[in-house]
């Protein structure tokens, strides 16, 4: 992080009188660092942990990809087969692996204060974050016109019957636990009955849906029909992890930017790449979410 | 920035440091609206937050009063001939913007902003944290996602407003209130309740990034930027709770973040995550929710603990009891309270296995705060112990949090559970946690920091005869809602079988005792802000380093890091007067007890 504000400005140093003695210090010392040193520790230190609150968050994701997988192995293995396309997604990751390579690449001239190839870097790096997200449009327009889109524009997504109140069994006050609520209504059928032993999360472990497995790839006929009504629920996940990456990606073309622009003003030296080395970092991040994403979206099947 | 003495032996802080008046303080130095809301002064920063804190607490509390007074008849709507439907969403709204406004924009940012921000730095004798424009950029966020609230908030009660002078369908902004509870649960707020699900969450969503990054400066400030001497464990332990508080911050509330991003998603583009019927399962949210929900209240409480130790050691004039006990007992609060979040789902319908291992992991996180309370009572034993209004806080907190956390194992226990779900003990066990322990602390430590803060001290009696009314409106308020739960009181009802109405009446008397309590503490520090006397730099003699600056700080903190010593060595210092505070011992300090008594350092 580069220089504060000027209200605590030069001269301010001047009559702190600090310790180290001297006045005239990089003009990228923040006044409350002791050295550059210490500077820079902070704000690897301060990246470190922010990126790790990124893997959280995606965590969240990668925690609902795990349960709903495991709950509907068949609908991954039917949807991701017959929509997602490996050549794109392996293409796609060779792209961002390159990217994280050139990037790397950039922080090392910036170390070096080699300032023509470390604007190579980064624009190569631009150019694949581009690539990406050319490859990435592609798949999504496709899925738009094959009509597996996010949500209700989903073709397999199953409508809700509508809950009304009148619909809904009487309330009383203190439960009379005699009988069954539910007993009688329209949703008694729709209600499995709870997995009570070595079961998990949910009733499907107690009622699994039954697949006929056939040698060939499996086809949407082929689902139970419990499972049919779930396959809009593969492509909700997909969008939303590829979707909060690829917004990630984008905020990742902007710093990139932001920090080619600063090279082009010649803002960085061996004495200084701290913006260099941090938003390397962030890219390297964006780079090994996609490294997760790739083969549990589209490889394993 | 360089230490100025060795550090073999408890040397006392010289006199030039802070005697020295600064020719103006953080509070003048610039001025101009600008200048406070582009500032980067930790201090400032830290006053902002304050303001707007202290803010949404009163609207929270307003919710507050509003619910218990439609609470004190048991057929309220019924008994004014009010319309049933308009009152019950309104009061749906009313709790559910109570819970929102009082856990994501008061509780969790607290103590941390404000004290954190004031304080930190100040403690480690440096001149900021370690990122000082993210701390802005911290205050900005909040500032916005607060706004996201307040537009709700508006909406709800236009809706309501206009509903009542008899114009029900008015189209407005604010997506008619949020009536889902602050806990947002799926399916009704993936699907039927009121729009304003939406921004709240989005709201929710932004004031979270406010806590990440604050977590990542503070811990980033706490490695970095402590001063040469002041080892991790010559830290005070106020910095102890705020290192846990920011591992929780940036550890959970990403996984809060995209838990609200999953129930928009849901609400707007319908994707099924939540949704049973095509596939989804709405106790995942339950799982994703409590997940972050948890830790959350362990963000609550680990500042407040870290307060009170400084409270209890300064006021029995004694050496904390057990120091690496409670520094450790931090650290596994903040870890443990990450396994423990299935314990408020024990009624969800998971299986009975996993239902034993989060009420048994739940035992364990209970023994480290445990520890601390045991800690902190064998520091005041054998103390001097003086009643000052902070102190007053304190000992309310011990006792109080005693009590929370004993009704927390009641719940924690998967059979006693069972039949207290969603009653009053529930509501009655975290009011007892967060308002009479976390809000207790937040007061002991705003009266403690106060002189510091403001250069002006507050009228003591009047302070001390306010906590004791908050302390008794606390208690009146809440008590009656444990016995009004194990009888079956349902929580989130707005009428309720008339045998509880008795417990509804204590209980609202009470809350309006407690509001009175709350007004008077804010008249108390109104009044010392205008009129109080000036405040010396170390009115209670305690021995950390924001006690070596001058009250205001100077706007740079420090000339020189002072000398790091061990920051419960409260022997170092000698009380003069009302006017002079405490003053470095010049004559040779007494001789400290032999190791092993545990006496109090008496001047």
């Amino acid at each position: 992080m580069s220089t504060a504000s000027d209200t605590h400005g030069a001269a301010a140093v001047a009559e702190h009188g600090d310790g180290h003695g001297h006045v005239h210090h990089s003009p990228h010392l923040a006044h409350h660092f002791d050295s550059p040193e210490q500077q820079f520790m902070s704000a690897k230190l301060g990246m470190w942990v922010f990126l790790g609150t990124e893997v959280l968050m995606f965590g969240g994701l990668f925690c609902a990809y795990s349960v709903y997988r495991r709950a509907h192995p068949q609908v991954f293995e039917f949807a991701a087969h017959d929509y997602l396309s490996t050549k794109l997604g392996a293409l796609n990751t060779i792209i961002l692996i390159t990217s994280s390579l050139t990037m790397a690449w950039g922080v090392r001239c910036a170390q070096l204060t080699q300032l023509k190839g470390l604007k190579i870097c980064l624009v190569l790096t631009l150019m694949g974050a581009a690539g990406f997200l050319v490859v990435k449009t592609i798949e999504y327009t496709n899925k738009w016109h094959e009509h597996v889109w996010v949500g209700p524009s989903n073709r397999y997504y199953v409508a809700r019957p509508p809950i009304t109140y009148a619909s809904l069994p009487p309330r009383t006050i203190l439960p009379d636990n005699s009988a069954d609520a539910n007993a009688g209504t329209a949703d008694a059928a729709q209600i499995r009955p709870v997995a009570s032993g070595a079961g998990g999360l949910n009733s499907n472990y107690a009622n699994p849906p039954e697949t006929v497995f056939k040698e060939k790839d499996l086809t949407y006929d082929q689902l139970a029909p419990a499972d049919q009504k779930n396959v809009a629920t593969f492509f909700s996940i997909y969008f939303l992890m590829t979707g909060l990456h690829g917004i990630h990606v984008v905020v990742g073309m902007g710093l990139i930017t932001w920090i080619l622009i600063r090279a082009n003003k010649g803002e960085f030296s061996s004495e200084f790449f701290t913006p260099v080395d941090l938003v390397g970092l962030y890219w390297h991040l964006v780079d090994l979410i996609w490294i997760f994403l790739f083969p549990l979206l589209y490889l394993i099947k | 920035m360089s230490s100025t003495a060795e550090l073999e032996h408890a040397s006392p802080p010289a006199a030039a440091i802070y005697l020295t008046p600064p020719e103006d303080n953080y509070l003048t130095h610039d001025k101009g609206v600008m200048s406070w809301i582009f500032t980067l002064d930790h201090k400032r920063i830290g006053i902002l937050y304050m303001g707007t804190v202290l803010s949404f607490f009163l609207v929270g509390g307003i919710f507050a009063l509003s619910l218990r007074t439609e609470l004190l008849w048991y057929n309220t709507p019924d008994k004014f001939h009010l319309d049933k439907e308009l009152t019950l969403n309104l009061y749906n709204n009313m709790f559910t913007l109570h819970g929102a406004i009082m856990v994501f924009l008061f509780i969790i940012p607290a103590i941390p902003a404000i004290m954190g921000n004031l304080i930190l730095p100040i403690m480690l004798g440096a001149k900021d944290v370690a990122f000082p424009r993210l701390n802005l950029m911290s205050l900005w966020i909040y500032w916005i996602g607060g706004t996201f609230f307040l537009y709700v908030l508006l909406g709800g009660v236009l809706h309501y407003g206009f509903a009542m002078f008899g114009h029900p369908n008015v189209n407005l902004p604010g997506g008619m209130g949020l009536d889902t509870g602050w806990t947002f649960y799926a399916p009704y707020s993936t699907t039927k309740s009121l729009a304003g699900v939406v921004p709240a969450t989005l709201g929710a969503f932004v004031v979270g990034f406010s806590s990440i990054l604050t977590g990542v400066n503070f811990i980033t400030t706490l490695h970095i930027l402590r001063p040469k001497g002041m080892t991790w464990f010559r830290m005070p332990l106020f910095l102890w709770g705020l290192y846990a508080t920011s591992i929780i911050q940036i550890l959970a509330t990403p996984v809060l973040a995209i838990t609200l991003l999953l129930v928009v998603a849901e609400r707007t583009m319908h994707v099924g995550i939540f949704d049973p019927a095509i596939g989804g399962d709405p106790v995942l949210f339950q799982h994703f929710f409590w997940f972050y929900s948890h830790p959350a209240v362990y963000i609550m409480i680990l500042p407040a603990m870290g307060v009170i130790s400084e409270l209890i050691t300064v006021f029995s004039r004694k050496h904390i009891f057990g120091y690496n006990f409670i520094a450790f007992s931090s650290i596994a609060i903040a870890l443990l309270g990450f396994l423990v979040w299935g314990h408020h789902m024990f009624v969800s319908g998971q299986s009975p296995m996993t239902d034993s291992i989060f009420s048994f992991i739940t035992f364990s996180v209970a023994i480290p705060s445990a520890v601390k309370v045991f800690n902190w009572t064998a520091t005041l034993y054998r103390g001097s112990i003086r009643f000052k209004t902070p102190m007053l806080y304190a000992l309310g907190f011990i006792l109080l949090f005693t009590v929370g956390g004993l009704t927390g194992l009641f719940l924690g226990a998967l059979s006693t559970d069972v039949p207290l779900h969603d009653t009053y003990f529930v509501v009655a066990h975290f009011h007892y946690v967060m308002m009479g322990s976390m809000l207790f602390a937040f007061l002991g430590g705003m009266y403690y920091w106060f002189p510091k803060i403001f250069g002006k001290m507050y009228h003591e009696q009047t302070g001390q005869v306010a906590a004791l009314v908050v302390f008794l409106g606390f208690n009146l308020a809440f008590f009656p809602q444990f016995i009004a739960g194990t009888q079956g009181m349902p929580r989130r009802w707005a009428t309720y079988p008339e045998q509880y109405q008795i417990y509804h009446r204590f209980s609202t008397a009470g809350a309006y005792l407690m509001g009175l309590g709350l007004f008077i503490v804010a008249g108390n520090w109104i009044h010392a802000l205008k009129r109080g006397n000036k405040a010396p730099p170390n009115p209670w003699g305690g021995n950390t380093l924001e006690w070596h600056c001058t009250s205001p700080p100077p706007y740079y903190n420090f000339k020189k890091t002072p000398a790091v010593d061990d920051p419960y060595a409260l022997g170092a210092w000698e009380y003069v007067s009302e006017e002079q505070g405490w003053v470095p011992r010049h004559s040779e300090p007494p001789p400290l007890a032999p190791p092993g008594q545990n006496v109090a350092i008496t001047h």
